[in-house]
C-alpha cells in the first residue's frame, strides 16, 4: 500500500505546477481520513510544499470536500428541477422518516448521512441520488427502501 | 432518417473500449490529420464547418482555435470542459461513459491544431465513474500510440490528464475552470485577456466542451461541407438534446440541429407521462428562459432560439406539464444559482441572495405587493453587471418565468397560495 505522501507526489507529476495537485490530493486525503480535518489539510500542504492557507481555501470552496465527518454511506439526493418535477421532495421526506434523521444529519450508528444536492447530471433518469460514488436512478420509494436495506446488510 | 454521428457507437457492446472504437473507424481522423494536414489547415476545416461550441455559448470553435498565438516557444494548453452541471443537461456523460475515445481523438486533433502538448479533461467530481472510464480509455490510447511521445511517428507529443472537480457549478465557466485547474477557488477571471491569449498557467489555452471536441473527428473524416449540410448552415451539425421532466420518454436524443422543439417534446419525448397538456418547456438548461406551450414551435438551434428570446444553451430540455407551479420552479432555479454563486462579484452574490429571499417568501405564501416589480428591479441590476454569465443565467431564467407567467406570481402574492395546487 502506497502511503498518502507517495500517492500525492505521484499525482502531482501530472501537472506543470504543484498547486494544481491540491484538488486530487484533497480527494486522496479524504479517502484516507473519511473527511478533511485541519490536520489532514496541513498534511496535504506540507506534502505539496505550499502554504496551508492555499489548501484551506480550496477545501472550503468545493462542496464535495467534507469538512465534517460523514456516515459510511453518504446519501445525496438531487432536488434540482427535473428531479423535483418527478418527486424528489417526497423521496427526501421518505428517507428522513426511514432513517430518522434530518437533511444534513448522520444516523447514530454512523451508517448514513443524508444530504440534498444540486443537479447530478442525470436528469433523464430522475429522480436520482448518489451514495458515495454510485448513482441510483429512476428512483421510487420502494427502490430507495431496497437500496437502504441492501446497504444495511452489506454493513453488518 | 438521420444517421447518428456522435452516438453511433453508444449502443455497441463494450462501446467504451478502444477495440470497438477502432473497428468503427476510430482514430482514422487523427491519422489523416497527422499525415496530411498542417495545424492551420485543421483550423480552417473546423472554421469552414461552422461548428459552434456545444457548452452553451455557441461560439465558433475554429475561430476560438485561431486566436491562439502561433509562437512555438510558448507552451499552450487544451482543456476539455466536462464539468457538465447545467441542470437539465446529461449529454456529455453519454460520450464520456459510452464512447470516450471519440473525445480523446477529438482532443488530440484539437491539440495538434493549436500546438498544445498538454491537455486536461476537467470533469465534474460527481462523475467518478466517468472519470475512471476516461482514465482507462486514455491508458488504452497511450498503449496504441495515439497519445504520448511522437504520436504515429509524426513528431507530435500529447499528454492528457483527467482532473476531477469537486461540486462547483461555476467551474463550467471557462476562466473559473482554469482557476480551479491551477489549484484555486473556482472564481472567474476578468476578460480580456481571453484564455486563448492568457489562460492556464498564463499561457494560451483553449477550453472546449466534450460534445464540441467529439464533433471534430467526424468533420475531419467527412468534411466541412458535410457538417455544414446538417441543419441550419450557420448553426449546423448533429446535436445531443437532453429530454427530462414530465416527458414520457426522457433521455439523450441525437438529432440534426434545428429540429422543432415541439417535435422533440411530442414526437421523440412522447408528450407528457401524465397525459396532461404541456405547460412550459425550458429549452437549454435552467439558464435558458422557459417558453410557454404556445411558443414551442421553434427550431432548436442557436440563432432561432435567440430570436425567440431564449437560448439553446447546453441543449437541456425540461418539460413541465399543467400541474407545475411555475413560481416553485423559478424559486428552485434561483435557489440553485444562489447556492452556486462563487461570491466574487457583488451584483451576483448580494443580488441573488436578495432574490432568493423574495422567492422563498413569495412561494411560501408570504409575498408582498410589489414583490414582482422588486424582482424585476433586482434582475436589472444584476444582468450584464457581473464577471461571468452565472448571474445573467439566473436573471434570464427568472425573467422568462415572470414574462410568461406573471399572473401566477401575482396570484401567489394576492391569494397566498398556488394557482395550480
Amino acid at each position: 500500500m502506497k502511503d498518502l505522501r507517495e500517492k500525492i507526489r505521484e499525482i502531482s507529476k501530472r501537472y506543470p505546477d504543484m498547486r494544481s495537485a491540491i484538488m486530487p490530493a484533497l480527494y486522496l486525503a479524504q479517502e484516507k481520513y473519511g473527511y478533511l480535518t485541519r490536520e489532514a489539510m496541513e498534511e496535504v500542504a506540507e506534502i505539496l510544499g505550499i502554504p496551508p492557507v492555499a489548501v484551506y481555501e480550496v477545501a472550503t470552496f468545493y462542496t464535495m470536500y467534507n469538512k465534517e465527518p460523514v456516515g459510511k454511506y453518504h446519501i445525496q439526493v438531487c432536488t434540482n428541477v427535473s428531479c423535483m418535477l418527478l418527486g424528489a421532495e417526497t423521496l427526501v421526506d421518505h428517507l428522513r422518516k426511514r432513517l430518522g434523521i434530518d437533511v444534513g444529519e448522520t444516523t447514530k450508528d454512523g451508517l448514513f448521512t443524508l444530504s440534498t444536492v444540486e443537479c447530478l447530471g442525470s436528469c433523464g433518469t430522475a429522480p436520482v441520488m448518489q451514495i458515495n460514488d454510485t448513482y441510483y436512478e429512476d428512483l421510487t420509494k420502494e427502490k430507495v427502501d431496497e437500496i437502504i436495506k441492501t446497504l444495511k446488510e452489506e454493513a453488518s | 432518417m438521420f444517421e447518428k454521428v456522435l452516438l453511433k457507437n453508444a449502443d455497441k457492446p463494450e462501446s467504451h473500449r478502444i477495440k470497438t472504437y477502432l473497428k468503427g473507424g476510430g482514430y482514422e481522423a487523427l491519422k489523416k490529420v497527422l499525415k496530411g494536414y498542417q495545424p492551420d489547415q485543421v483550423i480552417q476545416i473546423v472554421k469552414d464547418s461552422n461548428l459552434r461550441g456545444r457548452g452553451g455559448a455557441g461560439f465558433p470553435t475554429g475561430l476560438k482555435w485561431g486566436f491562439v498565438p502561433k509562437d512555438p516557444t510558448v507552451p499552450k494548453y487544451l482543456c476539455c470542459n466536462a464539468d457538465e452541471g447545467e441542470p437539465g443537461t446529461f449529454k456529455d456523460r453519454q460520450i464520456i461513459e459510452k464512447d470516450p475515445h471519440q473525445l480523446i481523438e477529438g482532443m488530440a486533433i484539437a491539440a495538434y491544431a493549436i500546438g498544445a502538448n498538454k491537455a486536461f479533461i476537467y470533469i465534474r467530481g460527481e462523475f467518478a465513474f466517468g472519470a475512471r472510464r476516461l482514465e482507462e480509455a486514455i491508458a488504452e490510447a497511450y498503449e496504441k500510440g495515439f497519445l504520448g511521445r511522437d504520436i504515429l511517428g509524426s513528431g507530435f507529443d500529447l499528454d492528457i490528464t483527467v482532473h476531477r472537480g469537486a461540486g462547483a457549478y461555476i467551474c463550467g465557466e471557462e476562466t473559473a475552470l482554469i482557476e480551479s485547474l491551477e489549484g484555486d477557488r473556482g472564481q472567474p477571471r476578468f476578460k480580456p485577456p481571453f484564455p486563448a491569449v492568457k489562460g492556464l498557467y498564463n499561457s494560451p489555452t483553449v477550453v472546449n466542451n466534450v460534445e464540441t471536441l467529439s464533433c471534430v473527428p467526424h468533420i475531419i473524416l467527412k468534411g466541412a461541407d458535410w457538417f455544414r449540410g446538417i441543419g441550419p448552415e450557420k448553426s449546423p451539425g448533429p446535436k445531443l438534446f437532453c429530454l427530462s421532466g414530465h416527458v414520457k420518454r426522457p433521455g439523450v436524443y441525437e438529432l440534426p440541429m434545428g429540429i422543432s422543439l415541439r417535435d422533440l417534446v411530442e414526437e421523440y419525448g412522447g408528450g407528457t407521462r401524465s397525459g396532461r397538456k404541456v405547460k412550459a418547456v425550458i429549452p437549454g438548461g435552467v439558464s435558458a428562459p422557459m417558453l410557454p406551450e404556445s411558443r414551442i414551435d421553434v427550431d432548436m438551434d442557436f440563432d432561432s432560439l435567440a430570436q425567440a428570446g431564449t437560448m439553446l444553451g447546453s441543449g437541456g430540455v425540461i418539460v413541465m406539464d399543467e400541474s407545475t407551479c411555475i413560481v416553485k420552479v423559478a424559486k428552485r432555479i434561483i435557489e440553485f444559482f444562489h447556492h452556486e454563486s462563487c461570491g466574487k462579484c457583488t451584483p451576483c452574490r448580494e443580488g441573488l441572495d436578495w432574490i432568493d429571499k423574495i422567492m422563498k417568501r413569495l412561494e411560501g405564501g408570504n409575498g408582498r405587493k410589489g414583490d414582482v416589480e422588486l424582482l424585476e428591479d433586482l434582475c436589472n441590476n444584476i444582468f450584464g453587471k457581473t464577471f461571468c454569465p452565472l448571474g445573467d443565467g439566473a436573471v434570464m431564467a427568472l425573467r422568462g418565468a415572470i414574462n410568461h407567467f406573471r399572473d401566477e406570481f401575482e396570484y401567489h402574492i394576492e391569494k397566498r397560495t398556488c394557482m395550480v395546487a
